[in-house]
Formats: structure tokens, sequence, C-alpha cells
């Protein structure tokens, strides 16, 4: 009785000991696969605002994903109505439509019609007009628009600025 | 310590360190299968062998390939494909049993559902061969990402995206499994680890777990009849032989699947030699590029079924039934309620069950392939219905069954 009492002291001192470590060591194991800081650093992009042409669809990348910049004509935001006024980007005098070039359904490329001023998405079928709003499902929403900070003609990719914040409220986007 | 005596022959050295008459008798000569059983009993040494072949083709892969996003692609294509020499071989070998050994497991499976051979006993064999065909699906998808063609970049991409978990919206996590924003050099180095290390080694370990399961309810036969193991191989020690109900797995039994594995084998290096191009899709033999997505999107042929269960529905309730399909064979133990462990073809409705969820399946993975376009969309949302309706209608089919 003595014995296993002592016995059953050392089991659970030992498994004490043991669950401390495992504790440890699954913290350690998480985050050894987090993301490594360079590639949380590189997650910031800075696009110059007062280069792009009027009326023309340009991709950038930031964090691995395309972006569609698209500088919208006076006849584009003279005819915007609020939902697409929500999703507008201004920046002085310019209005811009930014987003994820990346079609909400599974992730594909959607590819941009100057001519109808339209994306479709050739792996399901899925349209966007040029405001980024779904024209035809199966997208189950617009495009969505990427984290941004306006500085002065300067847009910073990555930095949530107010008016992303009030975007994302307000549920235009994720 | 025990006592040891001066060694006659090097068997008896060995018999007296490792006991090694003992540990064949265990494991070969005295380790009965029944006699009463077909060509299909030979499909576990079929996939040994081919996971053998993997093995070995996959050492001589590793020699060469490069795990960075710069030479990845490279090293695959130019350097094992064309500098090595023989380097094509190991590479069609690899890819043509990645390819088979599906199509080796999937005839497994459904051969232990015909025969009831996930019952009485049987059901921890049942289980450590599903974790099997799981650990093997990661296997594989790890193994796909690894030429950095478009088709690893995208499939990486859309199957990380899953655990988004559709209106959970985890990007975090998917973020974290990636190790970066989109899949990127974290992505192909840990997934390379996993392809080559954590895998198989789990996979090693559940073929161990996998063949002791076999150890106390033995291996089922064509009738599901319930043999008194002990009693028979007596018989058949006392010299019965042909009036044994059992025979010893070496030499007896392995000839016979030899057989068959010698026949496979031809079939095999058949494709490997011919054929391989099945194993190897056109679009993976462009460099990934994630500003640029391939017009179709589809995974290899073996995952086509689970992916038509995905595909049909929003979002949501895709990412529900997906889960769904990848579970439900695990429970199949315990939804088929009948005690009836015989071949279906005995058990009534059970056979038309088994056969309508056989062509379903096929239905399912021949849709998937197919772009979701019109009747094709159809008959994929019907079929995907169908499977989860046959799962479901499991238990009320088996629960009433006639005592076969």
């Amino acid at each position: 009785m003595h014995n296993s009492s002592r016995r059953g002291f050392m089991g659970k001192a030992f498994g004490a000991v043991a669950g401390v470590g495992a504790v440890g060591s699954l913290v350690a194991m998480k985050k050894t696969w987090d993301p490594l800081p360079s590639v949380k650093a590189a997650g910031f992009t800075t696009l110059d605002m007062t280069i792009y042409p009027e009326g023309e669809l340009i991709t950038e990348k930031w964090r691995g994903k395309p972006i569609f910049v698209l500088k919208k004509t006076p006849e584009m935001v003279a005819s915007q109505t609020e939902s697409q006024k929500a999703r507008d980007v201004v920046v002085g005098d310019s209005h811009f439509m930014l987003a994820i070039g990346l079609c909400t359904h599974l992730g594909c490329i959607p590819g941009y019609n100057a001519a109808e001023k339209s994306f479709l998405c050739a792996c399901h079928g899925g349209q966007f007009n040029w405001a980024g709003e779904v024209t035809k499902v199966p997208p189950p929403r617009a495009f969505d628009i990427p984290p941004f900070k306006i500085e002065g003609t300067k847009i910073v990719l990555g930095e949530v600025g107010p008016e992303y914040k009030a975007m994302k409220d307000s549920g235009i986007t994720l | 310590m025990a006592h040891f005596t001066k060694a006659t022959s090097v068997k008896d050295w060995l018999n007296q360190r490792l006991a090694v008459e003992k540990v064949e008798k265990v494991m070969a000569s005295e380790y009965w299968i029944p006699k009463n059983i077909n060509f299909l009993w030979a499909m576990g040494m079929v996939l040994a062998i081919t996971f053998a072949l993997l093995l070995v083709s996959g050492i001589f892969l590793l020699m060469y390939y490069q795990p960075d996003v710069k030479d990845a692609f490279y090293s695959v294509n130019y350097t094992i494909m064309r500098d090595v020499d023989f380097g094509w071989l190991w590479r069609h070998v690899h890819g043509v049993a990645a390819s088979v050994v599906f199509l080796v497991i999937y005839i497994h499976m459904f051969t232990g559902i015909y025969y009831g051979s996930y019952k009485k006993g049987r059901e921890m064999i049942w289980i450590s061969g599903m974790l099997l065909f799981v650990t093997f699906s990661a296997e594989a998808f790890s193994g796909y990402m690894l030429p950095w063609g478009q088709m690893s970049y995208w499939a990486g991409m859309v199957i990380t995206n899953i655990f988004s978990l559709g209106g959970l919206h985890m990007d975090g996590l998917v973020e974290w499994i990636r190790g970066d924003y989109v899949p990127a050099q974290a992505f192909l180095t840990r997934f390379f680890m996993l392809h080559v290390l954590l895998l198989p080694l789990a996979i090693m370990g559940l073929i161990g777990l996998h063949f002791a399961a076999l150890r106390i309810p033995h291996v089922n036969n064509q009738d599901g009849e319930e043999i008194d193991f002990h009693a028979e191989s007596k018989k058949y020690l006392a010299g019965d032989k042909a009036g044994s109900k059992v025979m010893r797995f070496a030499n007896d039994f392995m000839s016979k699947d030899m057989m068959v594995v010698g026949i496979y084998l031809i079939f095999f290096f058949y494709l490997v030699f011919f054929q391989y191009g099945f194993a190897l899709d056109p679009v993976n033999f462009d460099p990934a590029d994630g500003l640029k997505t391939p017009a179709h999107i589809y995974p290899e042929w073996y995952f086509l079924w689970s992916y038509e269960i995905l595909r049909p529905f929003s979002v949501n309730i895709g990412l529900i039934a997906f889960g769904f399909a990848q579970v439900i064979f695990m429970l199949l133990p315990w939804l088929d309620l009948s005690p009836n462990a015989v071949p279906a073809s005995r058990r009534g409705a059970f056979n038309i069950w088994f056969w309508i969820l056989l062509v379903d399946m096929i239905v399912l993975t021949a849709m998937g392939k197919l772009p979701p376009e019109g009747i094709f969309s159809t008959i994929g949302l019907v079929a995907a219905l169908l499977f989860i309706i046959l799962w479901v209608a499991l238990p009320f089919i088996t629960k009433n069954e006639k005592k076969a």
C-alpha cells in the first residue's frame, strides 16, 4: 500500500513534467510553422497612385496575390450606383477600383475584357463588372478589397487605414 | 543471464540469440490463412510491393530533387529527366505507382466491403486500413506539390484554401499551414518534409498496425465462415493438409500471392514504359505561376469522387458534404447493423446498396473530370446526393436483414 502510493506519486510527478514538456513543445512546433518575419515584412506593398492611366486595368502583386487596380474614367465615376460608390477608393481627385484579383468562388484569376469592361473567370464562369461586383454566379460576393492605407498620393497595401476599416465594418469586404 | 551453449551451426547460433525459428513460425509457416479465398486476397501483398516500389524510386529521386521554388521544377524536369542516367525510370515508376496504388487500394477496400471483412472482431483492420487511405492521400497530395508546376501550385492553393472552412473564413489557419500568404518557399519545404519523412513514417507505422490487427481475427474468407484456426491448424500439422480449412502463410499462400504479384508487375511495368502519360498531367509541365490560373483545375483521378461531392454545392454545404465523405467510410463497421458477415450477394438489400455505391463512385469520378456545365453538373449533383443518401440509409437497410 505504502509502495503503491509512492509509485502513484512518482507517476503523477512524471505526468506533470511530461505535460509541461508536451505543451511547451506544441507551442514551439506551432510557432515554427508560423510565417517567418521576413515573409510578414514583405507583406506590404506601396503603390504610387499617380501613375495609373484611366480606364486601364493594371495588375500589381501583393503577398503573392494579384491586385487589380483600375483608375475609373469620369463616365464611370458619374454613373456609379450607391453600392459601387461604397467600394470606391479615392486618392486625391482620382477614383479607383482596388481589389484582390482572385475569384471569390475558388480563387482562380478572372480575365479582364477591356471592350466590355468586365471580368470573366474561366474556371466556373463567374463574372464581375468594372466596379468588382458579381454580375453572374457562382462567386458568392464581390472581389475582396485588400487592407490599404492612403498616404498622400500613395497607397500602402497590408496596412489598415480608416477608409479600409470603414469598408470592413460596413461589410463591403471581408 | 540466460544459458548459452556452444553453437552447432550458424542457425543454432542465431536461434539461441534471436529465436529465428520461432519467429519464422509465428510470422510465416504457422501463420494460418483460410483456403477458401480468391485472387482478391492478394491485394494486400500487391499494395506492399507497390509501396516498396514507391520507397525505392523515391530514394533515388530524393538524391537529385531540390526543394527550392527556384530550382524544384528544373531539378525534376531537367536534371532527373535528362541529366541523370535512368532518372526518368525512377520518376515514371514513382508517378505510375502513386496512381496505381490508389486503384489497388480501392479494389482492396471494396473487397473488404463486399465480403463483410470489417465486422466480428475485424473492426481494427478496417480502421487502420482507412487511416492508411487518409495518410496515403496526404502523401499523394504532398508529393504532387514537389515538381512545383502549375498544377502543383494551384492544387496547393485550392486544397489549403479548404482549411479556411468556407463561411468561417479561417484565413489565419490557411496562412499558418502555408507559412506564407500564398504557397511559396516555406510551403514547398514543409510539404517536402511531410512527403519524404513524416508521412512515410506514419504509413509504415500504420502498415504495422494493419498487419497486427489481422493476427487475432485472422483473414476473412469467401463465405465469411467462422473458422476454428486452432483446430484446423492442428489438423494441418498432423498431416491432413487436404482436410484442413487452412494453409500456411508461407510458402502455401505466398506462392499464389506472388503469382498475382507477378501478373500485376507485368501490367505495372507496361504502364511505366509505355503508358506513363496518364500519371503526369501536361499542365504540370509549366512552371508554377501565382499570377496565372490554368483554365481547368482538377485533382488526380483518385480524388475526383470526393472533389465532385464538394463541387456542386455552395461553399459551406459543399464543405460539409466533403467532410462527410472523408469520414463516413471509417464508420462503416457501426453503420452496418446486420450481424451477417457474409458476401454481399447473400445479403439482399445490402447487395444492391453495395453495387449502387460502387457505380455512384465511378460516376462521381467521371463527372469530377468534366467541366461542371449543363447535364454533367446535374449528373454530378444527383450522384453526390445519392452518395450521402446511401450512407444515411445504410443502418436502416441493414437493421432488419435476415440472418444469412
